[in-house]
């Protein structure tokens, strides 16, 4: 399957803009042929909304999601924005949208608030994990502060999920040392996450300056075999695209098979206290 | 303490170059005092959007030392960029004069804000955005005009304390000369900023690093070698100045008072 790893630079809290940015880069990847586009966390409305959060939500019915919906049926898209629940709570989401139908919305769990984050001030949290069959596989989404949690990739694995998607809009900091400290832990946490589940993975991380804050880009891809397919630039908007295969897939559970071997049922046993 | 040069000097620039064209400004001004602080955040505007579009503004007043404008001369030449020399004796003297036996605290404080008046100015003059100055050691330290030299729209090296102003300049190439000069606010003839604060700038920041960044709390601080009283002191300061670094105190009546509960971010739509 060929990916295309949207690093895009939102305007903060300008949908309209956003919408326009999403058709040209999702034109652009329709060009070059690629089966999926991954956007970032958060796509549609930029990162810190704040008190914003309910004036850029939108429900599935929204005629910005119907047009994103739309051009799905020339490539699979994952998008992320602010969704409002029938219960009128204010998810962080990403969509995977498949041949002009929403397969899947995934609320963000685990929604950071130390230190520079206060996602759970404004966003209600999703309780769950789950997978969805695609044109490409059985994939999972992770929205990025979830993807650093065993939780996730634990539930995502016994599920049997191929492909994670991983939206991401991961702050520049930590500049003392050598390189930088968030790209570090991500880079470090994709590798094993695609290698100790044998999935391919898919990274995207956002660009652009919020506040003083600059999000550090520096999209990836990694193979079910734990190589890195692709690592675009830090700090640019750019486009890049790779080749992910399945059969990467097989062949690393037949060189490591970790996820045949998983014993569950001890990790039952010690949550239930045993 | 040790910054990445190279992502330091990248992050910045980003942040300079979004910063001032997502609002549809196209350049930068800045006060140019001769000094370290100045000369690395305009040699940041320069990597960031190209000498043309930075402003220096040279604010003598006639009590400064001839070698602080003339060290400002020197910045704006090597880094090619533009600098206008606005002599802020004619306006400052009147106000200075108009209160009898004015303090030197007070009329650094005049001198500071008269600066900021004409550098506000001049970002109208030539649509620009005005660049702070203030490094980290600074702003925790409230070691600044609070609406003087401490007002700017944005700041790219509040960030860095200044042992990483001094690396970072010499990895942007600043003068020499300006590198190794004694600090100062030059606000009165003599005056260094170590000779006023008590302490060095290093020997501070090596405090205010483990203290801020690395969230030490007393007893490992003393456990570390930091003098006890040394540390009393610089927490008490942190504190004390607290109020420079936030917006006015707002008396909350309504359900959403701005900047408590009424919170959005400044670059809002941008």
């Amino acid at each position: 399957m060929r990916v295309c790893l949207a690093q895009i630079k939102p305007f903060l809290g300008d949908t309209a803009k956003n919408l326009k940015l999403h058709e040209e880069y999702i034109e652009k990847a329709v060009a070059e042929k690629c089966d999926v586009i991954v956007f970032p966390e958060l796509s549609l409305t930029g990162y810190y909304l704040l008190d914003y959060v309910s004036d850029v939500a939108m429900k599935t019915d929204d005629r910005m999601i119907k047009k994103i919906v739309a051009l799905s049926k020339d490539i699979s898209i994952v998008f992320g924005f602010v969704f409002e629940g029938e219960d009128n709570l204010f998810y962080n989401v990403s969509a995977y949208a498949e041949k002009g139908r929403l397969v899947h919305l995934h609320k963000k769990v685990y929604l950071p608030d130390y230190t520079m984050f206060e996602e759970a001030r404004y966003f209600a949290a999703g309780k769950e994990f789950s997978v969805f069959e695609t044109a490409i596989g059985r994939c999972g989404i992770l929205i990025c502060e979830d993807a650093l949690h065993t939780s996730s990739i634990y539930i995502l694995s016994r599920m049997g999920v191929q492909t994670v998607f991983i939206p991401s809009n991961s702050p520049a900091r930590g500049v003392v040392g050598d390189g930088l400290e968030a790209a570090s832990i991500w880079q470090t946490s994709n590798k094993y996450t695609a290698s100790l589940l044998t999935v391919n993975l898919v990274y995207v991380n956002r660009v652009g300056v919020e506040d003083g804050v600059a999000f550090w880009g520096g999209s990836e891809a990694y193979s079910a075999l734990g190589s890195r397919k692709a690592r675009l630039p830090q700090f640019e908007e750019t486009m890049g695209i790779v080749e992910l295969e399945q059969e990467d897939i097989r062949l690393a559970r037949i060189h490591s098979p970790f996820y045949r071997d998983e014993k569950s049922h001890i990790l039952l046993d010690y949550l239930k206290g045993d | 303490m040790k910054l990445d040069l190279k992502l330091t000097k990248q992050i910045l620039t980003t942040f300079v170059k979004e910063e001032t064209e997502k609002i549809g400004l196209k350049s930068v001004v800045l006060g140019l005092s001769g000094g370290i602080d100045s000369a690395l955040s305009a040699a940041i505007a320069v990597e960031a959007l190209g000498r043309g579009r930075v402003f220096g503004v040279g604010l003598p007043y006639k009590l400064s030392s001839r070698e602080s404008m003339a060290d400002a001369e020197l910045v704006a030449d090597a880094l090619g960029i533009n600098l206008e020399i606005a002599d802020i004796t004619p306006f400052a003297e009147p106000f200075i004069e108009s209160e009898k036996d004015m303090s030197k605290l007070r009329i650094g404080n005049v001198l500071a804000r008269m600066r900021m008046v004409t550098i506000f100015d001049r970002s109208a003059k030539h649509g620009g955005i005005v660049l702070g100055t203030s490094n980290k050691t600074e702003l925790l330290l409230g070691y600044g005009t609070w609406y003087g030299d401490l007002a700017s729209a944005i700041n790219p090296i509040g960030d860095l304390y200044k042992t990483q102003v001094w690396e970072l300049s010499e990895y942007l190439g600043i003068p020499d000369k300006v590198i190794k000069k004694q600090p100062t606010a030059d606000l009165w003839p003599d005056q260094t900023d170590e000779g006023e604060l008590g302490f060095t700038y290093k020997d501070v920041d090596r405090l205010l690093y483990e203290m801020v960044d690395n969230r030490r709390r007393k007893p490992e601080l003393l456990k570390m070698g930091f003098d006890e009283d040394f540390v009393q002191k610089i927490s008490e300061r942190i504190m004390r100045y607290q109020f420079k670094r936030k917006i006015p105190v707002i008396a909350k009546v309504s359900q959403r008072t701005i900047g408590r509960d009424f919170r959005y971010s400044r670059d809002w739509g941008y």
